[in-house]
């Protein structure tokens, strides 16, 4: 895949936010921007793209003439890359030291928000109406995990 | 993960930092997820609103065909020319006398087993809540009802002013809705959770009541009929859809003559009256403005105040708001129309104006230059400039009557023999006048606020302007207001404010797209006009999906249409897609197909973005497009069909055919003739240089008159191309249904 072929993808994505037709997008944004070209970030990696990009008196607003070279190179040098299935996996059964196969809704919660970069309480309930099985309050992680990756293609 | 009997402390250290990485770990894959999602909705949102805007676009270039057809068609007969004639021509301005005809519902009988409810007048508050029951449990009101409500709005309506003044000093709460499109699980939702209005409990509607949704006349009804029963504290602002020609095509007309098969065209006729009495917008405390659409950097609201409301029938007359000084006489010549006299509804842009130049100088750069105010015109300039515009708007008008035979002296009738020159001031004053007033209706109803400073024509919907924070600025500070309210544009949240909240946007017809594709939303303002927003999904099934569940489905209907969209385009895409492959390999880059597809649809939209669900991908980078269009082409139809260029032409222009038969069907009964059919057809192919022979709509036509009695039901037609389809697809070509009867109607090939 040639730069033309990136910056092409690059443009694409960043025009579905920017909503003036200014070649401006809400720096609030770009996180989405950026982790649906592909990209897997961290909150504090994303915050560090951030300051990249922004101008030097931030102004709320993030100019596609700095994004496109900055996100360019991260996708050339294919950085943040995606976190394949079986990391995943293992990552869920270190809080499941037990091995029972479930995170009680209780457990999800308290790692999720107190935990990693804490999410928000609305990431909180987005992630628990789809992974919580309301019969048993829990989360089979591994069949989760499944139901999203098939989401994903 | 640690075992039982080294040091707890160690072990224990080490199982929070892994804890705390694979919390970490999850939360990123999961926002990550989560951000695809999000951008999924984007676009599932940008398809929708493109193609929405692209229907609006639509009616605008319909109008252009109406054009065309003055300035070049002549027709050959009598009888062609009996058929422009009602094409053409629109129903003089009714008269009071005429209004009394037809509101006439004395002499309609409500049969005995009518279980529906009933009215009396003076209506009471019980009637009007036991209309929301009924409506409620799906009954229908009589059309008798229907009608003596309508009088009764009307007699009501006629007394208000222009802008409707509401005082918080008398209903503590004012509750401020938003578009409703025929949507009755919204309202009834709205008064279930907000309450019934009441003396304590003031509502505004902020337009758009009917078309897009299935129950538009019920709306009218529970909203009219409040209305009547709390004057005071019950108020309604016109919206763009309040107008019978946006009707046509959106879906209202059709409702009414479906709903009321007898009595419709009689409701028709009284609502398209009762439609331009409707207020053009409300005030709240001298401080909170509501209306419609938006602002212009022209809105001058003592105009709005005064003008005669009535007068603007339709403002798909006078919407087009191009950059030139053509526009400037067809609304001149529009205004003729509200004059009494039969004349054609829609004027030519004339192709060829007089080379004596219009001095539109100033009056051009005043709309070219939006983000300048220059007033409208100092008087004398104004009425030498009508003068001028009207003499060269008469010579245009008698040349296309002559082309299109129309008897010539319907120009003569205009210029009154003996006409003094104080009156001919006084008609070029109001004409002026009506210009001037249309256009301040005009930015009101179809105006949408923008971030950028400044005011430009709103082409994406071809009518009103886009305005600005200093626009709105401007306003708010020189009639001391505090803030604007207004509808018009679905929001997926049911509002949004912008203009540092100086404009607030409130939609409340949820799931307005699709199931799931936005909220609805009203506000509330107390004395302290704080605006508290209420959200709502009036749809159970809603609330049980999860967020990914929800992008899921409206994204799939999105992108159904927007597959049906690309199969309209087929022949051309197939153009441009050949043009990127220069080699004849069959095979074009991804890339190459963005552009192509975006160079042919027109609706800009992220279409590398969209890609992956548009398009099968076995190899890597290409795409064998034939097979592609294909695959389209079997979606949307049942089998492969010689006459697949006909009919992906008839997809691409469905919903305009559709507006053109409702226009030709001009008594409502739902058929045209296969004549008319025919001539339609002639014409709209002509214009749209469609190559499709007359043997080939000859023998459409045909196969659509099922029982072959020379008349087309408009419903069917619009399904008909895809039953033609299913009956074809049981045996070969050769056996598409040919007519078998010699009773020829009219189809002389």
């Amino acid at each position: 895949i040639t730069v033309a072929e990136f910056h092409k993808k690059i443009k694409d994505a960043f025009e579905v936010f920017d909503h003036e037709a200014n070649n401006t997008v809400d720096v609030r944004e770009i996180g989405t921007i950026i982790r649906s070209l592909g990209c897997c970030p961290s909150e504090g990696e994303l915050h560090d793209l951030i300051a990249e990009v922004e101008e030097e008196e931030p102004t709320g607003y993030i100019r596609f003439e700095k994004f496109l070279p900055v996100m360019t190179e991260v996708l050339l040098e294919r950085r943040y890359r995606p976190i394949p299935e079986d990391i995943l996996l293992r990552a869920f059964e270190v809080l499941d030291p037990s091995k029972r196969g479930f995170l009680l809704k209780e457990e999800l919660i308290k790692y999720m928000t107190e935990e990693g970069e804490p999410f928000s309480q609305e990431e909180m309930e987005e992630m628990l109406s789809a992974a919580i099985d309301p019969e048993s309050n829990s989360v089979h992680y591994k069949d989760y995990i499944a139901m999203m990756v098939i989401d994903e293609s | 993960m640690g075992s039982g009997t080294s040091t707890q402390h160690h072990f224990a250290f080490q199982n929070a930092e892994k804890a705390f990485k694979a919390a970490a770990l999850i939360q990123r894959w999961y926002r990550r997820y989560t951000a695809r999602l999000e951008m999924r909705r984007h676009c599932t949102w940008r398809i929708f609103q493109s193609i929405e805007y692209a229907g609006q676009q639509d009616q605008v270039k319909l109008h252009d065909f109406f054009s065309y057809l003055v300035d070049h068609f002549t027709p050959s007969s009598n009888h062609e020319r009996d058929f422009l004639d009602r094409m053409f021509t629109e129903d003089r301005f009714p008269q009071d006398s005429e209004m009394e005809k037809f509101g006439d519902y004395e002499s309609i009988e409500v049969p005995d087993n009518y279980t529906g409810p009933r009215l009396s007048f003076p209506l009471l508050p019980d009637h009007a809540t036991a209309l929301v029951e009924a409506f409620r449990l799906k009954q229908q009101l009589h059309a008798r009802y229907v009608l003596n409500l309508l009088h009764e709005t009307r007699k009501h309506l006629i007394q208000l002013p222009n802008i409707n003044r509401v005082s918080t000093c008398y209903s503590e709460e004012i509750t401020v809705c938003g578009d409703l499109h025929g949507q009755l699980d919204d309202l009834i939702f709205i008064f279930h959770k907000n309450g019934l209005p009441s003396p304590e409990r003031a509502y505004v509607f902020n337009g758009d009541f009917v078309d897009r949704g299935k129950d538009s006349v019920e709306i009218l009804m529970v909203l009219f009929a409040f209305m009547l029963v709390y004057p005071k504290e019950f108020h309604l602002n016109r919206g763009n859809h309040e107008d019978h020609l946006v009707n046509l095509r959106y879906g209202f007309t059709k409702e009414v003559m479906h709903k009321y098969k007898t009595h419709g065209k009689k409701i028709l006729k009284i609502l398209k009256d009762v439609f331009c009495w409707l207020p053009l917008a409300t005030l709240v405390d001298e401080k909170v403005l509501i209306l419609h659409g938006g602002v212009s950097d022209m809105t001058d609201l003592e105009l709005l105040a005064k003008l005669d409301r009535h007068k603007i029938v339709s403002t798909m007359r006078h919407k087009t708001r191009k950059e030139n000084g053509k526009q400037v006489k067809k609304e001149e010549a529009n205004q003729k129309s509200s004059a009494g006299r039969p004349t054609p509804w829609f004027l030519p842009q004339s192709r060829s104006l007089p080379a004596s130049p219009l001095r539109l100088g100033s009056l051009q750069a005043h709309r070219a230059g939006r983000s300048s105010s220059i007033p409208c015109g100092a008087p004398r300039d104004a009425k030498e400039l009508a003068r001028q515009v009207r003499r060269s708007v008469d010579l245009e008008l008698d040349r296309c009557r002559q082309q299109a035979g129309f008897p010539v002296s319907w120009g003569k009738e205009e210029a009154s023999p003996g006409v003094t020159a104080d009156s001919e001031a006084g008609n070029l004053r109001e004409r002026d006048e009506t210009i001037s007033w249309s256009l301040q209706v005009v930015d009101i109803l179809w105006s949408d606020p923008m971030a950028q400073e400044g005011c430009k024509a709103n082409t994406v919907r071809g009518g009103g302007c886009y305005f600005g924070p200093n626009v709105t600025e401007r306003l708010l500070q020189k009639y001391n207001l505090q803030f604007l309210i207004r509808s018009h544009e679905c929001k997926p949240e049911g509002y949004e404010f912008c203009h540092s909240r100086k404009v607030l946007t409130i939609f409340s017809a949820s799931n307005y797209y699709e199931v799931g594709s936005n909220r609805g939303a009203y506000v509330k303002l107390g004395p302290a006009l704080t605006p508290y927003i209420v959200q709502y999904q009036a749809n159970k099934v809603t609330h049980m999906l999860t967020m990914r569940q929800r992008i899921s489905r409206v994204e799939e209907s999105a992108l159904r249409a927007l597959r049906e969209k690309l199969f309209a385009h087929s022949s051309d895409l197939l153009g441009e897609f050949k043009k990127h492959d220069a080699d004849k390999t069959g095979l074009i880059t991804f890339s190459d197909w963005a552009e192509a597809v975006e160079s042919v649809l027109h609706l800009g939209l992220p279409w590398r973005m969209l890609r992956p669900q548009l398009v099968n991908s076995s190899t890597d980078n290409t795409l064998e497009y034939k097979s592609w269009l294909e695959d389209l082409a079997k979606e949307q139809l049942n089998r492969e069909n010689i006459q697949s260029s006909l009919l992906e032409t008839l997809y691409r222009n469905r919903s305009n055919l559709e507006t053109i038969f409702r226009i030709i069907d001009s008594d409502h009964s739902g058929f045209i003739s296969l004549d008319e059919f025919r001539h339609t057809w002639k014409l709209f192919s002509s214009h749209m240089n469609i190559n499709i022979t007359d043997d080939c709509i000859c023998d459409l036509a045909r196969s659509i008159d099922f029982n072959k009695d020379g008349h087309i039901d408009i419903n069917e037609f619009l399904e008909a191309f895809r039953l033609v389809e299913q009956s074809c697809s049981e045996g070969n070509a050769s056996d598409c249904p040919q007519t078998t009867n010699t009773n020829d109607n009219g189809c002389t090939h």
